[in-house]
């Protein structure tokens, strides 16, 4: 008896699972817009998203005509970051340069700068800098800063002074960009494929009516569900790996951690994305309720994730809020993989609310499945 | 020859003529949608442009309207050319397209005022035309409801009163009467009417063949050819002398249509309440048909021919009267008689009530239909019966099992076809068929053999590796009723099975549906073509919610015979049925006033 009845369960569920990935991949088109996209982007915005500042173009208001002023500028002029200095009589023409958006900071180097060096004390010189591209600005206020430095060690040394302060990055010791967005654009480009797919997936049978026919058959929700889940967290594994892949392979990102902590870690992740997506098509009456929903959700958890601005630096309540964005504990996971060997025990830490999120959404999308039926 | 009113070549007989239509040629890519035909229509005449879907009946009046420009041919409409004088086309027409742009967030009044004002009308200073268009439609109480809450009756006389605005000389109507109900289609036939006796040209395109025979002149268009050009009368003259009714059969009817179509001799039947109604071949004799009345104890005679059973005569006649799905199908075994049943069954969406405290019994081997008014509740009913909507109050029962608790071993017994075939068109037709074999749990060899069966019996060899989207229509429906069918349902839901498919494919349809029901299977079916109510062996009528009848087909006209009409068809029943529904909730108010 129970082998019949499991028989029967199986069956049902191969004829939906295989409808399911037939859906997606046996169209030529429908599979070039599942894999060929995300990969593009992949490509696109590893050289896109860059924070570094290069071909910036600084002002310089040299008020002092000694060695060290000179030995300054030299160095801004002659920085990989910079591609022209201008130099400036007056503050007021300092002023319209970075009014007219011409150069995105100004050094103004003052009259006693020399002097005080010489005389072991601290030159100062100011830095002007256009707060309206304020992310740019604080880089290059950092980079120029960095040279002060380097000046001002040139100067302590003849002066026989301590040594200065040296900063070095652990992990990604030359501050790499890439190594830090690639593994981190794979984790979003994953999370907004599974979330796209899934989203449509009950949305598009709604549509068509094919739903309908789905809850008249004896199937019951949660198979709908699983079946639903399966494929794309098949579909969303291969995205992952082949992105991963290209990280380290093919942008050289050092993969210093286990892949077989990460290979779990990802489907639970997209496990936990499913669940989202599952729900939104599942309250969403046409394929377009559902885009937008997949838009109304996924962009706002890109932004939170931990991506673009350290999850720490948020309020209390939006870090809380973070803690349910499954992209959040991949990103730390993805990032902590490839760069610092990340143990077991962190990546664990990481995983168990990936768990708790794909249950938490896997069910709500079965209820709100059967809620539909009232 | 010209009918340009600046060039006076064209005489007193042009002056009558509205459009002319020459040899006029529209594909789109691949498909013709028109194959190049001449006609004209006239002032002053209701001119039907009647054809199923797909015949190219939206293509010609969006050629006419300017909308579309034609790929070969010229088409003039009140003397200007559509392409070249493309704005006196606007001036001149009043189109009102299948669904017709309203702004469902503006109430009657605003939407009205719109349409005047987008046609260069000053609102203000024409009050007398809107008072005697809200008079013509009888929307004069409505004017300030929302557009959006009409219902699909007063939305299309709402879009007619737009279209009517600029007094147009030439109406053109796509599909007006589609989602309206006999009552107000009827009012609609009224309007229409009254506006060809003031000498306008109006064009009503219709898939419903039986509104041909309410137009004076009919252009009939089948797959983009036209087919006929004349008065309706003149077509269905030709089968005058061959159409029959066979009588007295009423438990037979299904055999004896079987046996019937099956003759060489008889072209086209249909069942027509507890008659069996048939329309003999060209110059075919009468011995066959004859005999086989004799044969069942039948009563031949004849009656008056019908439009649609002439254009299936002019297309060659219908499918046989065998169906080789019953053929195949094993009789159905019940351990009761009754196989759907309903008690109180009350469905509330918020404070609408949609369904409220229906009690029905369906029989083993019975046709039900479901027939009403739109939103009547015949859908809301119908979807709790099969499981898709939970009922707020009562329960319903499927074999014997109640869908709230049982619901897999309900469902299991049920077959479902849905209105729009709801086929997987990303999957091929032999992965549809796989699909629904297995969500029915058919495993193994079963599940090849009866995948082999549906293919075999429904002809779907040719088409397995394509997809349902481009399947023909026929063979859509045939591939959707092998998937409803493939766990071999004792009951079966069809929910408008047959809306926009042409005639031919709906005898086929029925044919395989009479087929099952002699083979002990039980069909509910929800329908808004009327004629196809006579199919059905009781039908439930629904307005307002409730059941206000539930009976054979034929006793419900013959509540509604009367001596204006002393042979009702089923439309003719269902109005005299929702007028006298109406009747009684209007005393019953009056009565509780009174108290």
């Amino acid at each position: 008896m129970w082998s019949r009845i499991n028989a029967l369960i199986n069956s049902r569920l191969r004829a939906q699972i295989a409808k399911e990935f037939l859906s997606i991949l046996r169209d030529p088109r429908s599979r070039l817009i599942v894999f060929v996209p995300p990969l593009m982007q992949l490509l696109i915005f590893t050289f896109a998203t860059t924070l570094e500042v290069r071909n910036a173009d600084i002002a310089v208001y040299e008020r002092d005509a000694g060695q060290w002023s000179h030995e300054l500028v030299a160095r801004v002029g002659a920085a990989d970051f910079v591609n022209k200095l201008h130099t400036v009589h007056s503050r007021d023409e300092l002023r319209e340069l970075i009014d007219g958006r011409k150069v995105i900071a100004g050094l103004d180097v003052g009259q006693n700068f020399s002097r005080d060096i010489a005389a072991g004390g601290n030159g100062t010189a100011q830095v002007i800098v256009d707060g309206r591209r304020s992310n740019a600005g604080q880089i290059t206020v950092g980079y120029l800063n960095a040279i002060a430095a380097d000046v001002g060690t040139t100067a302590r040394k003849e002066s026989q002074r301590a040594p200065p302060v040296v900063v070095r990055h652990w992990f990604n010791p030359n501050l790499i960009y890439r190594w830090f967005v690639v593994p981190a654009l794979s984790g979003i480009l994953v999370f907004f494929s599974a979330l796209m797919i899934t989203s449509l997936s009950i949305a598009r049978e709604r549509e068509l009516g094919t739903f309908d026919q789905l809850l008249v058959s004896p199937t019951t929700t949660p198979e709908i569900i699983v079946a639903k889940t399966v494929p794309a967290v098949a579909i969303g594994a291969v995205l992952g790996l082949m992105m991963i892949g290209a990280a380290a392979f093919l942008f050289g990102v050092p993969f210093t951690g286990s892949f077989w902590l990460l290979l779990p870690s990802l489907l639970l992740f997209i496990l936990s994305v499913v669940g989202i997506g599952l729900m939104i098509s599942a309250v969403s009456a046409t394929q377009q309720q559902a885009i937008l929903g997949a838009f109304a959700i996924g962009v706002p958890a890109v932004l939170m994730s931990g991506f673009a601005t350290p999850v720490e630096n948020m309020p209390l309540v939006l870090q809380w809020m973070a803690q349910g964005i499954p992209l959040t504990h991949f990103l730390v996971i993805v990032e902590g993989t490839f760069l610092k060997a990340m143990p077991a025990s962190d990546i664990v830490a990481n995983t168990w609310p990936l768990a708790v999120i794909a249950l938490v959404t896997l069910t709500m999308a079965t209820v709100f499945v059967r809620g539909r039926l009232q | 020859m010209s009918t340009h009113p600046t060039t006076d070549g064209g005489g007193t007989q042009d002056q009558d003529v509205a459009v002319v239509v020459e040899s006029v040629v529209k594909h789109f890519g691949e498909v013709e949608a028109l194959r190049g035909f001449s006609a004209d229509i006239r002032y002053g005449r209701l001119t039907g442009l009647v054809g199923p879907d797909g015949a190219g009946k939206t293509t010609l009046m969006r050629i006419m309207t300017g909308l579309l420009v034609p790929n070969g041919g010229r088409v003039t409409l009140a003397g200007f050319d559509v392409v070249e004088d493309n704005d006196a086309i606007h001036i001149a027409s009043g189109y009102m397209p299948q669904r017709f742009g309203l702004y469902e967030d503006l109430s009657v009044m605003e939407n009205m005022r719109l349409y005047a004002q987008l046609r260069g009308m000053d609102a203000d200073q024409n009050t007398d035309i809107f008072r005697s268009l809200l008079d013509f439609t009888r929307l004069g109480p409505f004017t300030t409801r929302l557009a959006g809450k009409l219902s699909g009756g007063m939305k299309q006389k709402l879009g007619l009163a737009c279209a009517l605005m600029a007094k147009p000389r030439v109406l053109l109507l796509d599909e007006p009467s589609v989602g309206v109900d006999p009552v107000s289609r009827q009012d609609l036939w009224r309007m229409v009417q009254a506006l060809t006796d003031d000498g306008m040209a109006v064009v009503w395109s219709t898939a419903y063949l039986d509104e041909a025979e309410r137009c004076e002149s009919v252009l009939l268009l089948n797959e983009g050819k036209l087919e006929f050009d004349g008065p309706p009368q003149e077509l269905t003259d030709r089968i005058k002398q061959r159409s029959f009714r066979l009588t007295g059969v009423s438990d037979e009817r299904r055999a004896v249509l079987s046996q019937a179509l099956d003759l060489g001799t008889v072209g086209d039947g249909v069942i027509q309440g507890d008659a069996v109604r048939v329309v003999l071949r060209a110059d075919a004799g009468r011995a066959e048909i004859g005999a086989l009345a004799d044969e069942v104890g039948a009563i031949l005679e004849p009656v008056q021919p019908r439009f649609e059973d002439a254009f299936i005569d002019l297309l060659g006649g219908g499918p046989g009267g065998t169906s080789a799905l019953a053929e195949r199908m094993h009789a159905v075994e019940l351990d009761s008689d009754i196989a759907v049943s309903c008690r109180d069954l009350t469905k509330c969406f918020g404070d609408f009530t949609a369904t409220d405290k229906v009690s029905f019994e369906v029989q083993k081997g019975e046709i039900f239909g479901l027939l009403g008014p739109n939103g009547a509740g015949k859908s809301t009913t119908f979807k709790m019966l099969c499981g898709l909507l939970k009922p707020t109050e009562g329960e319903a029962h499927v074999v014997g099992h109640d869908l709230r608790r049982a619901t897999g071993a309900a469902k299991s017994q049920l077959g479902y076809m849905a209105q729009k075939f709801s086929l997987y068109g990303l999957l091929s037709v032999r992965q549809n068929l796989e699909f629904s074999a297995g969500v029915y749990g058919l495993e193994g060899a079963s599940k090849s053999q009866r995948i082999d069966e549906m293919i075999e019996t429904f002809e779907l060899q040719q088409y397995l590796s394509t997809s349902p989207d481009s399947l023909p229509l026929g063979y859509k429906q045939r591939l959707a009723l092998a998937c409803a069918l493939m766990h071999r349902p004792p009951v079966l839901f069809l929910d408008e099975p047959t809306s926009g498919v042409d005639p031919i494919t709906r005898r086929e349809f029925w044919t395989h549906i009479n087929g099952l029901v002699r083979k002990g299977v039980t069909v509910m079916v929800t329908t808004h073509f009327m004629d196809e109510a006579e199919y059905c062996d009781r039908v439930a009528m629904m307005y307002r919610a409730r059941l206000i009848a539930l009976d054979t087909p034929d006793a419900l006209k013959r509540v509604s015979r009367s001596d204006a009409h002393p042979d009702p068809t089923m439309e003719d029943a269902f109005i005299h049925l929702v007028e006298s529904a109406d009747l009684d909730d209007e005393a019953r108010a009056n009565a509780k006033v009174a108290a």
